[in-house]
């Protein structure tokens, strides 16, 4: 029975994922360390305080000891400490927005390396791969060469969905006019299972892709066979494929519309849509909440376009920042 | 002929027959089925005569003791119907491989675990848990009821409204294919412009209140109403427990109710709160749902923390160890429950430190809990543990609940959480607590006070059945999840491709169907056990050798609960009187000043629904005819000054010298 039973959490092939999967292993055995004392302690003062063992002694009205209840609330509170601190650092060094300083254990990200980038959107239902540094896009399969550095930007077109390769690293979600990063490496070349790990609609439990880790020459001859494809990735294509649709084949597409993908997450893929990035900085820009629409529009006009690149995340602390990179 | 079309959209909205399931052959079998049973209730009521008895003595009652027995009973119908759901869902998923689609497409798949979410936590577990404290909470603090009586009915009615809504939506139009949070932008009219997120919504508004209002009904009462001599320290367990989770409600459900009506201003008016476009912010959503949704499961687990203080002290007999430790505990646990809402999201991006504070946070309420365990623990040390039923749910709480502890720990660790976010280890994790935390303990709960509800012990026999099979059951379909989980296996899937995850699936659907049989053997427990009333009866009050003031007045008490109110010198107020030879006053009585039923509640909480019922399906004159009638009752209500009357002395003599014999008799 075992044979199915591919724990992939624990096992994974990217170095990102292993280090959450160690970081599962060891925060149990931590909390084991009280969690065995406890059931056996439960189990053992239940059988032998039982009401027909009069051998027992009993101590009706024992009700308070300082010794023992410094110890109860100390040793929870010790894991705790040793737990916290784990997860302090490994909070911080697995931050999916922190570029990778290591391939795994042993190799250390060389200075010249540029990360792959990989523009991810969670369409209704199925996933839109843009290669913004070849040029090309795929739907439903993804590729990375091992043992590069991969940055996924992701985003979604309609509602939320959670970008999930288990063997890879863990999820971030998907979500309409944000966009999120995940850092990743793959170790292993193979091909893996990824989905989205949010529940989206009728169409959820079908939106899966195949994730292949391959080396460098094959992910040349895959990029290749994308950019043969005469299909193109314009604004229209994009507006057709945002549809709504299941079990979508993989499909390429040899090139992708300039800026595709901040448009989806500024929400002006179609002509003539003002963009969220604009619509926030005429907002920010309003002197006061009386002048009218006509004017706000004159008003953009007036502003610098570097204005309107600047950091205008409208995001606090606990939202993902739109544009953080 | 416009005219005539635009009256009947305002009297019928978007209600058609089309609305009514008649295709499909799993919802038409359950219509037959509980028109069926309904048409059965309605005729045995009328049969014995007792839809006046009903009425009078519990619909329009505002004692204490039938509400929470009413809401019990609500929490134990609507057990049923979300039961009923779990069990599709796991013989779907059982089947549902490769080839095979299961019986049940997306459509239908995806409303049944959203109405499952939201029956089993505000229909079941909200209902079981205020009709508990409804119950014991005036009995153990020495009052005669609530501080708000008439309010504690309106609270249950309109709870029971709100459940209404809910079953409706079975058989009229559909319920929310969302996920029991309903986040945006898939609960936005977009992706759902169908009924079902709005019976979501209007549902859980109208119960909201109710529960709101039960909030701020027992926070008066359990600060104002206490016996004399019983200051804070000295309240039983369960009472402070139940001040802390009604902290909890007073303060988390307002939230609920006010990002509901944001939603609904999207749905209705086209407002943008949490649509992608226009400045709305999902993410808003998120955040403000789960600052009422984590505060929420503590509202449900602190009352099961409480039982099992009362239990295991009791079938110990022995004082319950460390009581001071034991309220800082829930005290730290109260405050704690709203500094951890993030760690639902920690995968929706927010940066490394606001991950890890919450993290932590998470981490740090496991210490007051851990202290909990121990607490229990030694007071289990040599004592003499008697294995009634109550003790036995403890005993394998105590095991199971640690269990879901630390995978609850472990989803705190955000990288971990990063990759058992939405996985089945997640669906394990809060089962593992909601059923070995919240429904042990409302069973230990139900089967502890029972004798006191209604005088006589439940049947031992099908308890330890029941028992037994749900713990079993339990082990059965949780464990193959969280292995499911650790091969990345995610929730809300309605079909799989990998034939080699589906033993799990089907071990998890054996486990389903041991749990069956432990609500079967619950409900055979009931029947048995009023059957054999006659030998289980409780003549004394105090079956248990209880040790808290509920304990010490008759099974069931009389309507005014305690001739004489109680003084209290001692934590364990009863144990301490008994030890100090109490004798039962036999005379002297004078007359209780008492509450009067009222049918307010009930109209009030059934104007509520009509109007909700209104709004869900666009019924514009419908909706309004409903609130204005609403308004209406409402003043109308302020002007009845009948509210009270004198139980008099002589009807008090004649309960109380019926008790003395009664008693006398089984010496």
């Amino acid at each position: 029975m075992l044979a199915g039973c591919d724990m992939v959490l624990l096992r994974p092939s990217g170095y990102v994922a292993a280090q959450q999967g160690q970081l599962v292993v060891i925060s149990t055995l931590l909390m084991l360390l009280i969690i065995v004392p406890v059931i056996a302690l439960t189990l053992l003062f239940a059988w032998r305080y039982r009401e027909s063992n009069a051998t027992a002694p009993y101590t009706p009205d024992w009700d308070h000891s300082i010794q023992l209840e410094l110890l109860i609330w100390a040793a929870p509170l010790l894991i705790i400490i040793a737990l916290g601190a784990l997860t302090w650092i490994g909070t911080h060094t697995l931050d999916p927005y922190r570029s990778l300083t290591r391939i795994d254990s042993a190799r250390p990200v060389s200075f010249e390396t540029e990360p792959l980038n990989i523009e991810v959107v969670a369409l209704d239902w199925k996933w839109l791969f843009i290669y913004p540094d070849h040029g090309v896009a795929v739907v439903n399969e993804l590729a990375a060469p091992v043992d590069i550095p991969i940055r996924f930007k992701i985003t979604a077109s309609s509602v939320m969905n959670s970008f999930f390769i288990p063997a890879l690293a863990g999820q971030i979600y998907a979500m309409p006019s944000m966009a999120t990063t995940l850092h990743a490496v793959i170790n292993r070349p193979g091909e893996y299972e990824g989905f989205s790990a949010n529940y989206s609609g009728a169409g959820f439990s079908d939106m899966r892709f195949k994730f292949v880790g391959v080396s460098a020459g094959d992910f040349d001859r895959w990029l290749q066979k994308a950019k043969a494809s005469k299909d193109e990735l314009t604004r229209d294509a994009y507006l057709q494929l945002e549809k709504p649709s299941e079990r979508e084949p993989v499909r390429r597409y040899g090139a992708v519309a300039l800026d595709l993908f901040d448009a989806i997450v500024n929400r002006c893929v179609e002509q003539g849509k003002i963009c969220l990035r604009e619509m926030m900085t005429m907002d920010a820009h309003r002197p006061s909440g009386r002048q009218s629409a006509r004017e706000l529009i004159a008003l953009d006009l007036a502003i610098d376009a570097v204005v309107c690149r600047a950091d205008n995340s409208i995001a606090g602390a606990l939202l993902p920042s739109v544009y953080r990179d | 002929m416009s005219e005539h079309a635009d009256l009947a959209k305002l009297v019928f909205g978007r209600l058609t027959w089309e609305a009514i399931p008649l295709h499909e052959p799993i919802l038409l079998a359950t219509f037959v089925a509980v028109v069926i049973g309904g048409v059965a209730v309605v005729a045995a009521i009328t049969y014995f005569r007792a839809w006046g008895p009903l009425w009078r003595d519990w619909i329009t009652s505002i004692d204490h003791k039938k509400i929470g027995v009413m809401y019990v009973i609500l929490g134990l119908v609507m057990l049923l119907r979300g039961f009923a759901d779990a069990v599709m869902m796991r013989a779907h998923q059982a089947i549902a491989f490769g080839d095979a689609m299961g019986y049940l497409p997306p459509h239908h798949y995806d409303q049944i675990f959203t109405a499952h979410g939201v029956i089993m936590v505000l229909f079941v577990a909200m209902p079981l848990v205020t009709g508990l404290m409804n119950f014991v909470v005036p009995l153990q603090i020495g009052a005669r009821d609530v501080a708000f009586p008439f309010l504690n009915n309106f609270s249950f009615w309109m709870t029971a409204c709100g459940a209404a809504l809910v079953m409706m939506s079975l058989f009229v139009g559909e319920f929310a294919r969302t996920g029991w949070l309903a986040y945006p932008p898939l609960s936005g009219i977009i992706a759902s412009p169908d009924v079902g997120v709005d019976y979501y919504i209007w549902s859980l508004q109208v119960a909201g209140v109710g529960t709101m209002l039960s909030g701020v009904n027992l926070i008066a009462t359990i600060v104002k109403m206490r016996a004399p001599g019983m200051s804070m320290m000295k309240m039983p367990i369960f009472t402070w427990t139940a001040l802390c989770t009604n902290v909890l409600i007073v303060a988390a459900f307002p939230v609920l109710t006010a990002v509901l009506a944001l939603l609904s201003l999207d749905r209705y008016v086209g407002t943008n709160f949490f649509t992608n476009d226009l400045g709305g912010n999902p993410m808003m959503y998120v955040n403000l749902i789960w600052i009422w949704g984590h505060p929420e499961v503590y509202i449900l687990i602190l009352p099961a923390f409480g039982i099992f203080s009362e239990v295991v002290s009791t079938f110990s007999g022995k004082r319950l160890f460390g009581y001071a430790s034991m309220v800082y505990a829930t005290v730290v646990i109260t405050i704690l429950s709203y500094l951890v809402w993030l760690h639902h999201f920690f995968t929706m991006g927010s940066g490394a430190s606001v991950n890890a504070f919450f993290g932590i946070t998470t981490m740090i309420i496991s210490i007051p809990t851990g202290a909990k365990i121990f607490n229990w623990l030694f007071t289990m040390y040599r004592g003499r543990i008697r294995f009634e039923v109550p003790m036995l749910w403890t005993v394998s709480f105590m095991v199971t609940f640690v269990i879901g502890g630390m995978t609850g720990v472990l989803l705190a660790v955000p990288p971990a959480d990063f990759v058992l976010h939405n996985s089945l280890f997640l669906v394990a994790h809060f089962h593992n607590v909601i059923i070995g935390g919240v429904l042990f303990g409302l069973m230990a709960g139900i089967t502890y006070w029972f004798p006191k509800a209604f005088g006589y012990k439940l049947d031992p026999f099908w308890g330890k059945c029941s028992f037994w099979f749900w713990t079993i059951g339990f082990y059965f379909a949780f464990m193959p999840l969280y292995v499911l989980g650790l091969m990345g296996v995610t929730r809300r899937l309605s079909h799989f491709d990998d034939q080699s995850l589906q033993i799990w699936f089907q071990i998890a659907a054996l486990g389903a169907l041991l749990i069956a049989l432990g609500i079967l053997s619950f409900i055979i427990q009931l029947f048995v056990s009023f059957r054999r009333r006659a030998s289980l009866t409780d003549t004394t009050g105090d079956p248990w050798n209880g040790r808290t003031l509920e304990w010490s007045t008759s099974s069931p008490p009389p309507v005014y609960n305690f001739a004489f109110t109680p003084i209290v010198h001692d934590t364990d107020a009863w144990y301490d009187m008994k030890k100090r030879g109490h004798i039962r006053p036999v005379a002297g009585f004078v007359p209780i000043h008492m509450p009067k039923n009222t049918g307010a509640g009930f109209v009030l909480a059934v104007l509520s629904a009509i109007c909700g019922f209104g709004l869900i399906w666009h019924m514009w004159l419908v909706a309004a005819a409903g609130f204005v009638t609403l308004i209406v009752a409402a003043i109308v209500h302020t002007f009845n000054y009948d509210r009270e009357f004198y139980i008099p002395a002589e009807a008090v003599l004649r309960a109380e010298d019926a008790r003395t014999r009664l008693l006398a008799s089984h010496g």
